[in-house]
């Protein structure tokens, strides 16, 4: 009976920490998100949202891809089936992620805990969740969720309100905070391992090249994030499978 | 306008929620294969690369501007910067270099 609130205790302490990490570098996601729900309010007012929409539409989606492409074709007046298939093909790349978190679960992991980290899988909690060690703690999750989602969804709604007040040179300096988060999750693990180093530096490549080339730059920038992502990663895990113990430690 | 807007962002909302929670309520156990595994560990990191450039050029309203943030966050990420500093830094530079070269 005596060693039972201890465990608890160290349970609920581990919670906070993995909490308060979360929050911690949710923070810069929270700004970029901001700036970004921003001026994808610009373009749900132009598609005739109002303000409570935009909230919702962010709330729910959380997709700054997937929701312009729907904005387009709520302005457009679309069919639904429409929606959904746009909704699919751009937001498809989630799946993928979406596996990957499901390895980093404990196999006992409850569903809710599951069906609420997957609630707001963006490209950015994703990268930090990926990057964490070991088995994922999903108060991390929660941690960063408290401060984006409100970035996100609250952004898109000043955007709907504000429309064009921040100046050009303001958005575009926080335009690259995300990607700066992206670099700061590939770096240090390519520094350290060969063949991770390599796929980053052919991702640059190879997606530079996409953009250009003449059958790959008209897809969506989605369809190609998967294919080059299923590509790469393929190639690499067919010419350098992991050591057994690798993926416990490092992604 | 003939459609609803809270009908469109039922239908988007459901099928983005649907992509991202059935497959991690739906794969509860450890994938066994060596290659799923491989390439499982693989994806975080081509996927962020592929997403990341050339698109940070082309966020910014001078491409060079986007240039210089790439470039000093991946040396400040080389040299163990956190993640808030890094992305911070990134701004700071792109704010910077719009400023003179604008």
């Amino acid at each position: 009976m005596e060693k039972e609130p201890s465990a608890l205790r160290r349970g609920v302490a581990a919670h906070r920490r993995a909490l308060s990490d979360g929050l911690h570098d949710g923070i810069p996601i929270a700004l970029g998100y901001l700036v970004v729900g921003f001026t994808l309010g610009i373009a749900a007012k132009n598609a005739g949202f109002t303000p409570w929409q935009g909230f919702l539409a962010s709330f729910f989606n959380n997709a700054s891809a997937g929701e312009y492409a729907a904005f387009t074709l709520v302005a457009e007046d679309a069919p639904y089936w429409e929606m959904a298939l746009m909704t699919l093909v751009a937001n498809a790349r989630y799946l993928l992620m979406s596996c990957v978190i499901s390895q980093k679960f404990a196999p006992d992991a409850s569903i809710w805990h599951r069906i609420f980290v997957g609630f707001d899988l963006t490209d950015e909690i994703f990268g930090i969740s990926a990057a964490r060690r070991g088995t994922l703690d999903p108060y991390y999750n929660y941690g960063a969720m408290a401060v984006a989602l409100p970035g996100w969804a609250g952004g898109t709604m000043l955007g709907v309100i504000a429309g064009n007040a921040l100046p050009g040179a303001v958005v575009s300096a926080l335009s690259v905070a995300l990607y700066g988060m992206f670099l700061a999750i590939i770096i240090p693990p390519a520094k350290l391992d060969r063949v991770v180093l390599g796929s980053v530096v052919l991702s640059f490549a190879l997606s530079f090249l996409a953009g250009r080339l003449p059958l790959l730059s008209s897809l969506s920038g989605g369809t190609r994030t998967i294919l080059l992502t299923v590509l790469i990663a393929a190639g690499a895990a067919a010419l350098f499978p992991i050591r057994e113990t690798e993926d416990q430690h490092e992604a | 306008m003939k459609h609803d807007i809270y009908v469109y962002l039922l239908v988007m909302s459901c099928v983005t929620l649907a992509i991202r929670i059935l497959p991690l309520t739906l794969i509860r156990r450890q994938v066994k294969s060596r290659f799923l595994r491989s390439f499982l560990f693989y994806v975080p990191y081509v996927t962020l690369a592929v997403m990341t450039f050339p698109a940070i050029v082309e966020a910014t309203q001078i491409p060079l501007a986007g240039a210089l943030a790439m470039a000093g966050g991946i040396a400040l990420a080389w040299a163990g910067a956190s993640l808030f500093q890094v992305s911070a830094a990134c701004c700071v530079i792109v704010f910077a270099a719009e400023y003179f070269f604008c």
